[in-house]
């Protein structure tokens, strides 16, 4: 019937996603992350990785992606604002990443999509578990520019 | 007429989760009965005075019901954050946030404005979902 002892390692890991999850739109860290986890970056990324399948800054990126499409889709807000208030730096790097996983620049994403009454009646967290994109090699995971 | 009667939660811990369930989050127990044969406690809790859905706290099973791989995988899966999500509703979701935050519950998020009402989240100890949400009538302008 189980001790303390039985809580797989991956619980701790959960809290990192759940913290990028509740802030993405602050300046988080690979750092900021490994402390909710209580484990050095660079252990906490290699762990992150294996446990969820991509590195703790794929998730982060992929999350904010998420909720601008959310904010595409819901509000008329321009792309600027949505750019900044998902956390993401520069309306340029912003629009390409979200046209790298998303298929459409982010005003093409916004007009493809029905009215909000109807899917805003899905729960907030099914919409970011579902909604989140899957991650298509992010110029921005890689430590230098490409050559 | 059908109804549901209770919804299961894997847990990795049931003493554990017993008293989240009842110490934090303020439920009671409404069943708890341990067979000393099979080495299985059935644990169920739900909210004070409700005769409505209750929550069974069930161990991830070892073998022989599952073989060891498998219990090992799903008390992953559970940790991941996989396990899937209670919906519970509330009359005031500032004010139970308020309550539940005293009593040493961490959410993940303030209560915040969705077309639907409002809304935040908590996980139980072994990472289960839970959300909670003071549902009002739909306006998609308040998202």
């Amino acid at each position: 019937m189980g001790g303390v002892g039985n809580v797989p390692a991956a619980r701790h890991l959960l809290r990192a996603k759940d913290l990028a999850d509740a802030r993405y739109f602050e300046r988080l860290t690979v750092a900021d992350l490994a402390a909710a986890a209580g484990l050095s970056p660079a252990h906490f990324s290699r762990r992150f990785k294996a446990a969820f399948g991509e590195s703790p800054h794929q998730y982060l990126l992929t999350r904010r992606l998420e909720r601008a499409a959310a904010l595409l889709r819901d509000t008329d807000w321009t792309v600027a604002d949505i750019c900044f208030a998902v956390g993401a730096e520069s309306v340029g790097s912003f629009t390409v990443s979200f046209r790298r996983v998303f298929g459409a620049a982010p005003l093409a994403y916004r007009a493809a999509y029905p009215p909000a009454e109807q899917h805003l009646r899905i729960p907030r967290c099914v919409a970011m578990a579902y909604g989140r994109p899957k991650n298509r090699t992010f110029r921005e995971d890689r430590p230098g520019p490409p050559s | 007429m059908v109804k549901i009667g209770n919804a299961q939660f894997w847990v990795h811990d049931q003493d554990e989760a017993l008293a989240f369930y009842t110490k934090k989050l303020g439920w009671e127990v409404r069943s708890d009965v341990t067979m000393e044969a099979w080495s299985f406690r059935w644990l169920c809790v739900g909210p004070p005075g409700g005769d409505g859905v209750g929550l069974v706290l069930m161990p991830v099973p070892g073998p022989p019901l599952l073989d060891a791989d498998s219990s090992g995988q799903l008390s992953d899966l559970v940790a991941k954050g996989a396990g899937g999500t209670l919906f519970l509703e509330t009359d005031d979701c500032q004010a139970t946030y308020d309550e539940l935050s005293a009593r040493g519950i961490s959410f993940n998020d303030p209560p915040t404005r969705q077309a639907y009402g409002i809304d935040t989240s908590f996980r139980d100890p072994s990472g289960n979902n839970i959300r909670l949400t003071q549902v009002l009538e739909f306006d998609p302008a308040r998202s």
